[in-house]
């Protein structure tokens, strides 16, 4: 069993190199440092193709590093394996687009990871589906299939999917990529309230990763700042510091489409 | 889980292969050819044994889900491939059977029919035109399907998931597959004779059906049933392993879907080949 290190760290990478998913051999981050204690809300940003999906499946278990260590509650995700299962279910990863599993209806998505992990049937979590369908405003669409579903509320969907087994951790891969500005909104608040305690998780706030590939969006003061830029990652701090940084790669990614800089 | 897949794929990451310069020489190209062949072989066995190891691991986790996945695929590579058998066991019992029947009552050879449909239907014909036409019909499905699946991503979903590709994606085919061919080839075995018996007593040929089944039961022994059960059952199971193993292992993107679908099939057919080749030697040794 692995060793587990100090409970203030829920995501812990130290000299981690990551390569793509298509190409092992090649790198898209080199030699990442870099913690995430429990209710911290972190905002990964980057250019499109500067690695922003690879770092978050990394960061995940999805991925492993090709150099150094990443370690998630302790554990290190080299050994992840079916030992280290019950590890791995305290991270909840909601891909870029959502990738619903297209033969299957909202619902039978949704419910798919809890009747799977606990043996239950149909029957024995509709109540605990419909509750959170509730909560994602997805009710209307429990019998659509995804082929069917907009793809606003696919990410939705995708997004409950992720919460039904109630993790610990939470990562977003561009979760308001495509997204209209209404569901933008609602994202972001909802966010916001798993952050500070949501009733889904009995009031306990949760750890959340996203990336993005435009940082004016997730402007605020309670969240933490990082910037993935020609295979560097760095930290950059809160949003005060975003703001005032001197970094070519941060006001890149606080252009307006006008040309405009905030 | 993610693990088990790449143990398998990075056997055969062919692709460095694949797109590297032609060689010049044709003893070159023969031996990359052939450099090609041992790698998927190597990634097959491994498939195969990874496959074997959840299956006897993992069979009775996640019933509830698991259970309706299985009873689907049976239904996929069985019942409802009925109506077609039902058709070509018509046609495989007019055409060879029935031809036969004919031709050896005309030469007065008729105490030679049981042996010779025996060793005709059962033994070789009925089990390996099965498997090909479950082949073309389900494994098929089965590279398009888990291809289009991996190119969209839904195998990293599963993953992220804490669910295993394997045994969510691969164990009810192969456990389909192999007790539909088992079972398709029965009734295929069953449908021939009865259907060449017919076509017999259409050309008046002087055989009860009573003294046909009778010769047929006759050339017949234990162990016919056990290498056909045998038998079926590894066609069903390989060629899950091949459409399934071409499916997750290579397409990325949805347009290598329709090439490793050729790929598949014919590797598929080469592989029920080399196992009813396997099997000869069996009949021949006992």
């Amino acid at each position: 069993m692995s060793e587990t290190t100090s409970n203030s760290t829920i995501l812990e990478m130290r000299g981690a190199t990551i390569s793509t998913l298509r190409d092992s051999t090649l790198n898209v981050v080199e030699n990442v440092n870099w913690s995430v204690a429990p209710g911290e809300f972190w905002i990964v940003a980057g250019q499109p193709q500067s690695g922003k999906s690879d770092f978050l499946m990394t960061a995940a278990g999805l991925l492993l590093p090709t150099r150094g260590s990443c370690r998630l509650f302790g554990c290190e995700t080299n050994s992840f394996g079916e030992a280290q299962l019950a590890e791995r279910l305290r991270v909840g990863f909601v891909f870029a687009g959502g990738k619903l599993f297209n033969s299957l209806t909202v619902a039978e998505n949704v419910a798919l990871p809890l009747r799977y992990q606990k043996n239950l049937s149909d029957s024995e979590v509709a109540d605990t589906v419909e509750k959170l369908l509730e909560i994602m405003e997805l009710t209307p669409f429990a019998d659509s299939t995804s082929a069917n579903l907009a793809a606003n509320w696919r990410q939705r969907a995708a997004l409950a999917r992720a919460l039904i087994l109630k993790p610990e951790l939470l990562l977003l891969d561009q979760p308001l990529g495509g997204l209209g500005v209404r569901h933008r909104q609602w994202l972001l608040q909802f966010l916001e309230q798993l952050r500070l305690g949501h009733s889904w998780f009995g009031g306990q706030p949760l750890t959340i990763i996203a990336s993005t590939d435009d940082l004016r969006s997730w402007r605020h003061p309670q969240r933490k700042f990082a910037v993935l830029d020609e295979k560097v990652f760095s930290v950059i701090g809160v949003w005060n510091e975003v703001a005032s940084s001197a970094s070519s790669a941060v006001k890149e990614l606080l252009v307006e489409p006008t040309g405009a800089i905030m | 889980m993610r693990g088990n897949l790449a143990k398998a794929f990075q056997l055969t990451n062919l692709q460095v292969f694949r797109h590297a310069a032609t060689p010049k020489s044709y003893t070159d190209q023969l031996g990359r050819k052939l450099f090609l062949a041992l790698l998927t072989v190597q990634g097959l066995g491994a498939f195969a044994l990874i496959t074997l190891g959840v299956i006897l691991n993992k069979f009775s986790f996640a019933r509830s889900v698991m259970q309706p996945r299985v009873r689907h695929e049976i239904n996929r590579a069985g019942v409802s491939l009925l109506p077609m058998f039902f058709f070509v066991a018509l046609a495989l019992g007019f055409l060879v059977v029935g031809q036969t029947v004919s031709a050896l009552a005309q030469v007065g050879a008729t105490d030679y029919l049981g042996s010779t449909m025996v060793i005709v239907i059962v033994r070789e014909l009925g089990p390996l035109l099965t498997a090909m036409l479950v082949l073309a019909r389900v494994g098929t499905a089965n590279v398009i399907e888990l291809g289009t699946a991996r190119a969209l991503g839904e195998v990293e979903a599963l993953e992220a998931l804490g669910i295993d590709p394997v045994h969510y994606l691969i164990m009810p085919r192969v456990i389909g597959m192999a007790l539909g061919i088992f079972a398709l080839t029965i009734y295929l075995i069953l449908g021939a004779l009865a259907s060449g018996y017919l076509f017999a007593f259409l050309q008046d040929v002087p055989l009860t059906p009573g003294d046909y089944f009778k010769q047929i039961a006759e050339a017949l022994n234990w162990l016919d049933f056990a290498l056909l059960a045998l038998k079926t059952m590894t066609f069903g199971f390989f060629i899950a392993i091949v459409t399934c193993y071409h499916g997750l292992a290579q397409p990325l993107r949805l347009e290598d879907v329709s090439r490793v679908a050729v790929r598949a099939v014919t590797q598929g057919v080469v592989v029920c080949v080399l196992i009813d080749a396997v099997f000869i030697v069996l009949y021949l040794v006992t």
